[in-house]
Order: structure tokens, then sequence, then C-alpha cells
């Protein structure tokens, strides 16, 4: 049986390259997205390792739940995008510096 | 008491859920023949959610929905005030909206779907209620941010209020997984329980507390997690930041509360050793920064920074004392924010944005009564004597000194002291300067009556700052 860190360890990895993701893109917003999904997967890595290890069902609950959340965001997210780009004509992270001060 | 399913203190919150169906449902069909109907219709429902939300005060605390939502003290007045609050700001911005086209009937819509997603969050006794209020209310915010589909600001500060709030509800989810594997258990009363006899070298319980920390930290708006308040304040619409800057503050203090305080109280050092950073980080960049804005918007997001950081004394103090003042100073920041911004649109019009300092040139000469309101809401932010944003500020510093935390309140009041100076500028702007160009107020008189009376009202605090202490106190008293 695979024990319960090797779980936390590939959660771990995966929500680190999340962040990294997110934080040093200045390229493309839709890699955005993509990392913000990455890490609610990360967390679902950890929530279900952890349901199995400690034998109880709430965290798979939890789960589905955040799984439904993440639709909703990526609905909303997207949106957004394509309103962006109707204005900009441009998706580049980088060319988003209207606002600063 | 534990009933498995008692809806009786939930009905506020269904009665507004339901509400905000049926009036995305009748805006359908009415909205060119009677286009203010959802407005009104909106106000009714706020209304009557406050009324169903008296009825439960003073009663005893109550867990229902099998340990997923609690009734008590804290969580009906911080409902009433975000009901109230709502309402007062959504007076103040009809004309803004109208003037703008921004008018639809899914704008009233998603604030009470927000407004439902904070009541959820001050109810939760359980991780994943917590979460989908939280979520609730994010997710309307993002959308309300990026209404006005034909600005450019708006579009991009929604873009990066979008990213930043998924990255803290990332974090936040992070930080419950590990409680989680610690503790077995989801539902917070059982956490604390479980927490009680932990060691505080738990790296894990640890990693998980600073996770969590830093969501809470995100969500505020505190250094260093504060990036997006700026470009959100600048770009987003005034009718909309003028809801982000009120309501959603006050259920941030009650998802503090009931993480750190109702979760992992017994680990209240390590917790507040990390808050005090924050706060004075906070409190120094916010009223740093502020002086340098020219953009009068992007100030006063710097002034919310500086603001968080002083709320966060009071939680810092980890005692109920501290708590309450903590309460009590999100109400009044919440309270004055509605007069500020309510201003704001007041001396916006169709096609004029009253956002840049210079705009409030020479003010005094044609409108005394309004220069002399936004005076009163500056010396109020800068928590000058006469006004109740001194006694705000004079609570959380006198919560540091009971736990003796003497150094970290005369930071506090030295930065109070720098800020001070940026909240004076614009006095000086409105009463020194010459004017620009004539101005002409176009908001209807229900707005300007409310927002003058609200303006009045950080002066003459007598008659109700008692009032309002003592139902702080009682609040944090009679919590589950």
């Amino acid at each position: 049986m695979i024990p319960l860190s090797h779980y936390l360890a590939l959660g771990a990895i995966l929500f680190s390259i999340s962040v990294v993701g997110i934080f040093l893109n200045r390229k493309n917003v839709v890699i955005l997205l993509m990392s913000i999904e990455l890490m609610l997967l990360a967390v679902n890595i950890n929530f279900i390792a952890f349901s199995h290890y400690l034998q109880d069902v709430t965290g798979q609950i939890f789960v589905f739940f955040v799984l439904t959340v993440a639709a909703a965001e990526s609905a909303i997210g997207l949106a957004i995008i394509i309103v962006l780009f109707r204005r900009r004509h441009t998706i580049n992270v980088s060319d988003l510096d209207s606002l600063k001060g | 008491m534990n009933h498995i399913l008692n809806m009786q203190v939930a009905t506020p919150e269904i009665f507004i859920f339901s509400m905000a169906c049926l009036i995305l449902m009748i805006d359908l069909y009415t909205h060119d023949r009677l286009p203010l109907l959802s407005y009104w219709l909106t106000q009714a429902t706020l209304v009557a959610g406050i009324y169903l939300g008296l009825g439960g005060m003073g009663t005893e605390p109550v867990t229902t929905f099998n340990g997923m939502f609690i009734h008590d003290g804290m969580s009906v007045v911080v409902k009433l005030a975000i009901m109230l609050f709502t309402l007062i700001g959504l007076v103040y911005s009809r004309q803004y909206i109208l003037d703008r086209g921004m008018y639809r009937g899914e704008y009233y819509v998603l604030v009470l779907i927000a407004v439902l997603g904070m009541m959820v969050m001050t109810s939760a006794s359980h991780f994943l209620s917590l979460y989908l209020g939280l979520e609730l209310l994010s997710l309307s915010l993002y959308t309300l941010v990026a209404i006005n589909r034909d600005s450019d600001t708006a579009v991009e500060a929604a873009m990066k209020y979008f990213v930043l709030g998924a990255v803290a509800s990332g974090m936040l989810l992070y930080g419950m997984s590990l409680m989680y594997g610690v503790t077995g258990s989801l539902d917070i009363k059982t956490i604390s329980a479980a927490i009680q006899g932990m060691q505080s070298d738990d790296v894990m319980l640890m990693l998980g507390l600073i996770f969590i920390v830093v969501g809470l930290g995100f969500k505020l708006g505190v250094v260093p997690f504060h990036m997006w308040i700026p470009d959100i304040y600048q770009g987003a619409p005034t009718s909309v930041v003028l809801f982000i800057a009120t309501a959603p503050k006050l259920a941030a203090f009650a998802m503090v509360i009931r993480l750190l305080v109702d979760g992992f109280q017994s680990i209240a050092v390590n917790w507040s050793d990390m808050l005090v950073i924050l706060a004075v980080l906070s409190m120094a960049l916010g009223n740093i920064v502020a002086i340098a804005q020219a953009n009068f918007k992007r100030m006063l997001a710097y002034s919310a920074i500086s603001h968080m950081g002083y709320f966060l004394l009071g939680i810092i103090s980890a005692n109920p004392n501290g708590y309450s003042a903590s309460l009590f100073y999100m109400i009044i920041y919440a309270f004055t924010g509605l007069a500020a911004f309510g201003l704001i649109l007041l001396m916006s019009r169709s096609g004029f944005e009253a956002e840049n300092i210079s705009d409030y040139r020479g003010l005094n000469r044609e409108h005394p009564w309004y220069a002399f309101m936004i005076a009163l809401v500056m010396f109020s932010m800068a928590g000058l004597p006469p006004t109740v944003g001194f006694y705000a500020k004079l609570s959380v510093i006198q919560a540091l000194v009971d736990v003796n935390m003497i150094s970290l309140a005369v930071i506090a009041v030295l930065l109070a002291v720098i800020g001070a100076f940026y909240y004076l500028r614009i006095v000086k702007t409105m009463y020194f300067d010459a004017p620009e160009a004539e101005r002409t107020i176009t908001t209807g008189l229900d707005a300007r009556v409310l927002v003058s009376l609200n303006a009045v009202m950080l002066l003459a605090v007598m008659p109700w700052i008692g009032t309002i202490m003592d139902l702080c106190m009682s609040a944090i008293q009679s919590m589950g």
C-alpha cells in the first residue's frame, strides 16, 4: 500500500507548481486559469488521501463541493477573459497594466 | 441545544435566497415596463430580512443542519449590519447605476446572492459551509466588478480580482485540508477540541495554520497580500466599490472569528504572532503609500489597507474584549466608508467620475454643505477626537494596552498620525484651493438626505455609540 506521505508530497508538489505558475507567468491569462484549477486539484488530492487514511467520508464529500465550485469559478473566469479580449484584443498578462500607482 | 434540522434560525437566509430567485424571474418580464421594480423589490427584501433577523436577537446559541450552521449573538449582529449597510449602499448608488447604463436586474440579484454568501459565512460552523459562503460571495463580487463591460479599467480590475481571489481560496483550502489531516474532522467545534492538547511543534498543524492565516490575509487585504485592493478600488465602478468596501469587511470579521477564535483559540499564541507582523506592515504601508496617491478611490484603498491593520490589533489581543473592539472597529469603519463612497457617488454625474483629488478643489465655495460632509468623513477616518473614528481607534488600542502590548500600541498611534496627513490634505483641497469647473449635483433627494444623515452621525456620536459598543460586547459574549 502506498503510504500517506507519498500522496501529501504529490499534493504539495502540484500546489507549488500552481503557485509558481500564477506568480511567474507573464504571458497568457488562460495559463493563470489552468494554474488555479491545478491548485484546487492539489487540495483535492490532500482531502482524498486524508479521507482514505482516516477512514472518514467527510473529506470526499468536501471534494465534490470543491469540484462544483471550481467549475463555477472557471465559467466566471472564462467569461471575464472573453470580455477582456473584446475590449483589449489581447490576453497577455503583461498588458494588464492600466491600473497603477 | 443541537437540533438536527431547525429551519427557523435560518429564516433570513432562506427568505433572501427565495427573493433573489424571484427577482431574477420578475425582472425578465417587467424590465421594459417597470424598470425600477427590481430595485424596490431588492430594498423591500433587505428590509424584510432585517426584520426577520431582529427576531433572532437575544436567543440562546443554536446549531442546526447537522452542525453546519450556527446561530448565536455574533452572527445576528453581523448579519443585521451586513443587510443594513447593503440597503443604504443601494440607495446611494441607484442614480449612478442608472446614469451609466449598468442598471440591469442582475445587478441587484448578484448583490442579494453576495449578501446571502456573507450570511452563510457568518453562521458557518463547519469548513464546508464557510467555504461555500465565501465562494458565493466571491463569485458574485467578481461578476459585479465586471458588470460595466464597456470599461477597460473595470474589466482589468475584475481579472486581477478573480485571479488573486482564487489564489486566496486555494490557500485557505490547502490549510483546511492539512487541518483535516491533523484533526480528522471538518467541524470547527470538533477541530477546536482536537487541537486542545496538541503541541505547537506539530509541523502539519502549524503549516495548516499558516496557510489559513495567509488565505485570511488575502481576503482581508492586509500587507503583503494587499496587491489587489488598490486596483479594484480604482478600476471597478464606484457603486460596486462602495459595496465591496463595506459589507464584505464585516463578513471577513466573522470569518476571522469563526476560524481563529472558534477553531484555533488554543493555539492563539501562534496566530497572534503572525497577525502582529501583518498588522504592523499594513498600517505602515497603507498610511505611507496613500500619501502619494492622486486618485481619491486609490487613496481610500490604501486607507482601507491601513484600517485592516488597525482592525487586526483587537484580534491580536486574543481575548473577548479585543474581539468586541475589533467588531466595533469594523462596524464603524464600514459605516464611515459608506459615507465616503456615498459622497463620491453624489459628486459624480453622467459622464463625470469625481475620482481624482483635484476634482474636489474649492468644493466649499459651491457646495459648502457637502464639503463639510466630506471633511467629517475624513476626520472620522483619521480618527480625530470628536468623531466616531476616534472611539474606534481608541477601543482597539485600549484592548492592546490591556494585554500589555505597549510597543505595538505606540507604533499604531504613530502611524495614525502619519495617516492624518493625507486625510487632512483632502480637507485643505476643498477649503483653500481655487475651484476649477462648475459642479452640479444630480443625485436624488433620498440619497442626499441619507448620506447627510450618515455623515452627521459620524460627528453626533453620543446618542448611539454606547448602544453599538454594548451590542458588540454582548454579541461576543453570547458566542456559542
